[in-house]
């Protein structure tokens, strides 16, 4: 079915962002999407350019990431064993990045249907990023969700209460430094030979392999 | 103080004092008292355990804020230590009506970064599954519409009419809830024998279904009345928050991602309309859901005679390793749009998934919806704003 909205382009051209955000774009990475990385003090003015400028009125979502690899792995060592080596050197995504901790959000036009991911660096050791909750409302929610998850604080932000954990829950639980803790009390049955099945025998266990 | 301390948590005794002083100033003119009205964590009208707190100054909502949280599993921190084809059995349970349009995202994703697409066949499959979920979903939806405010018959109707949908689902994928039936690069398993002809004999039938419903609420008069005019939502506050899905579009904004998108799935090769409604209100959200369960049954009709022959599963790996990278994909979701952002480090698990549902941002919006309205338009606008309590809290 064709309609005029499906024979827009489907990406903004990369040109159009730099000339609006100018310098307070830092990298960008263009593949099959668009990826743009902004200064971290320039978070909010740069999200407020790319709604009232390039027309991105659509809120889709704001989270953040840990590019630290995990020190626990996948969570399936061997508890007997010493701990085994890991790569913990931290390499950034699309659009590069210079912090261990990254905000990140998308947002959307509504007429051409174009999407955008915008990142942005926050500093590990006091992660505080200015709210953009006045220029997307949806932003309220989500800011307070990666408070919580990512221990990331949000400057003008009217109200940063926990949404999902207790209000007394310490550590942030989507660091990567923080463990899974069911896997740490109890080895993943996804494993091999880890737990004997109750009354089973190790033929048995070793089966569903 | 005794207020505060029973009904509301250590998390909203701030912003409570803060309404209570707004009540104050609000009170000395009308001299009426303020109370507080706790719905929830269980309530019909929640389709879960989500909880509303809500100031009142007479019938009037001054403030209210949900409390969500009672079903959060954690399922980004959870997908970090699983294998791509293990998250599917996660992720299924995320809007638990509508199972299987879950795990299509994800799976797009995954196929992205791995630069494959499914045969053909498997895309016309998981189109029909895609809106198999879809009525299934909704169809609840507009039995339950009739509960909130009454009418005890509707959802007896629907009850009747999903099971079909729900056997349907079964006999495909072995599950009636949760189907994990999607995999990288196809699907687990071709359609069942003679499933082609009942499918359509039950597309009549929904139809059908449709039409009841129809003449059955929305030309109720006390229906109109309840639903007309209330819990307005404009464009660009629409906009704003993030809906998606039918609640963005009865704000009239006319965005379907089934269209709009690029997707390896089957959408584009069938006729269907993308309804939009220009009020904005909770008539025009339940209106647009009516209308989108018959576009849903034309496109299962068409693509059932389109169907091409050939294998459902393309040549991959079997254990499959996901190349460097982040995508993201969406995807029009019976509840709006649900997307998965992933990053993938090369290795058997994602390193991140960011999971975007519909609900957290069409619920996010009930602080600014709420204040104003009348006690009992709060569980009629709430059930029509349609979330699941899955959807929300992930």
């Amino acid at each position: 079915m064709s309609t005029p909205s499906s024979t827009q382009p489907r990406i903004t051209s990369v040109a159009e962002v730099k000339a609006a955000l100018g310098d307070r774009l830092v990298d960008s990475f263009h593949k099959d999407d668009l990826w743009l990385r902004v200064r971290t003090d320039a978070w909010k003015a740069s999200m407020r350019t790319l709604r009232d400028t390039l027309g991105f009125h659509y809120f889709c979502f704001l989270s953040a990431i840990d590019w630290m690899p995990s020190p626990y792995g996948r969570g399936e060592d061997d508890p007997t064993e010493p701990t085994p080596e890991r790569d913990m050197t931290i390499r950034p995504g699309y659009a590069g990045g210079a912090t261990r901790l990254q905000v990140f959000a998308r947002v959307a036009n509504p007429v051409t249907h174009v999407g955008v991911t915008v990142k942005v660096d926050v500093d590990d050791s006091a992660p505080v990023l200015e709210s953009i909750h006045d220029v997307y409302a949806g932003a309220n929610w989500h800011e307070r969700e990666a408070h919580e998850m990512f221990g990331i604080k949000f400057d003008g932000h009217p109200d940063l209460r926990n949404i999902y954990l207790p209000s007394d829950f310490e550590g942030h639980p989507l660091r990567k430094d923080f463990p899974l803790l069911a896997r740490m009390v109890k080895p993943w049955p996804g494993i091999v030979d880890v737990e004997p099945l109750p009354g089973g025998d190790e033929a048995a266990s070793g089966e569903e392999q | 103080m005794s207020i505060t301390e029973n009904v509301l948590g250590d998390r909203q005794r701030l912003a409570y004092i803060a309404s209570q002083a707004a009540d104050s100033r609000l009170n000395v003119e009308l001299e009426t008292e303020g109370m507080t009205l706790n719905i929830g964590p269980q309530h019909p009208a929640t389709h879960g355990t989500l909880r509303i707190i809500a100031r009142l100054d007479g019938e009037q909502v001054v403030w209210a804020e949900p409390s969500c949280g009672y079903m959060h599993r954690g399922y980004e921190k959870l997908a970090e230590v699983r294998t791509y084809p293990q998250v599917t059995t996660l992720i299924n349970r995320i809007d638990w009506l509508g199972s299987f349009a879950n795990e299509v995202p994800f799976i797009l994703a995954a196929e992205k970064l791995m630069e494959i697409e499914a045969p053909v066949r498997a895309q016309y499959i998981r189109t029909i599954l895609f809106e198999l979920s879809r009525i299934a979903n909704v169809s609840l939806f507009l039995g339950d519409l009739g509960v909130q405010l009454g009418a005890i018959t509707p959802v007896f109707i629907a009850f009747r009419d999903r099971e079909y949908v729900l056997n349907l689902i079964e006999s495909a994928t072995g599950g009636r809830f949760h189907p994990n039936f999607d995999r990288i690069g196809g699907l687990k398993d071709d359609l069942p024998a003679g499933w082609v002809d009942e499918t359509r004999a039950v597309m009549k039938k929904l139809r059908g279904f449709c039409d009841q419903i129809e003449d059955l609420l929305f030309g109720n008069e006390i229906f109109q009345s309840r639903t007309r005019g209330i819990g307005v939502v404009p464009r660009d506050v629409a906009l704003q928050y993030g809906l998606s899905g039918a609640n963005l579009r009865a704000s009239g904004v006319d965005w379907d991602l089934r269209r709009d998108h690029k997707l390896p799935m089957a959408w584009d090769k069938v006729d269907w309309k993308v309804w939009t409604h220009p009020d904005g209100d909770s008539f025009a959200r339940c209106w647009i859901r009516l209308q989108e369960t018959r576009e849903s049954t034309k496109i299962v009709d068409q693509l059932l005679d389109l169907i091409p022959a050939g294998p459902v599963m393309a040549k991959v790996p079997k254990i499959i390793k996901v190349p460097e990278g982040e995508a993201w994909v969406s995807t029009e979701n019976p509840l709006g749009e649900m997307g998965y952002y992933v990053v993938s480090r090369g290795d058997l698990g994602p390193f991140r998934v960011k999971i975007r549902s519909a609900s957290f941002n069409n619920i996010s919006i009930t602080p600014w919806l709420l204040r104003g309205v009348y006690v009992p338009d709060i569980v009629t606008i709430l059930a029509s704003l349609y979330f699941i309590l899955g959807d929300i809290d992930r």
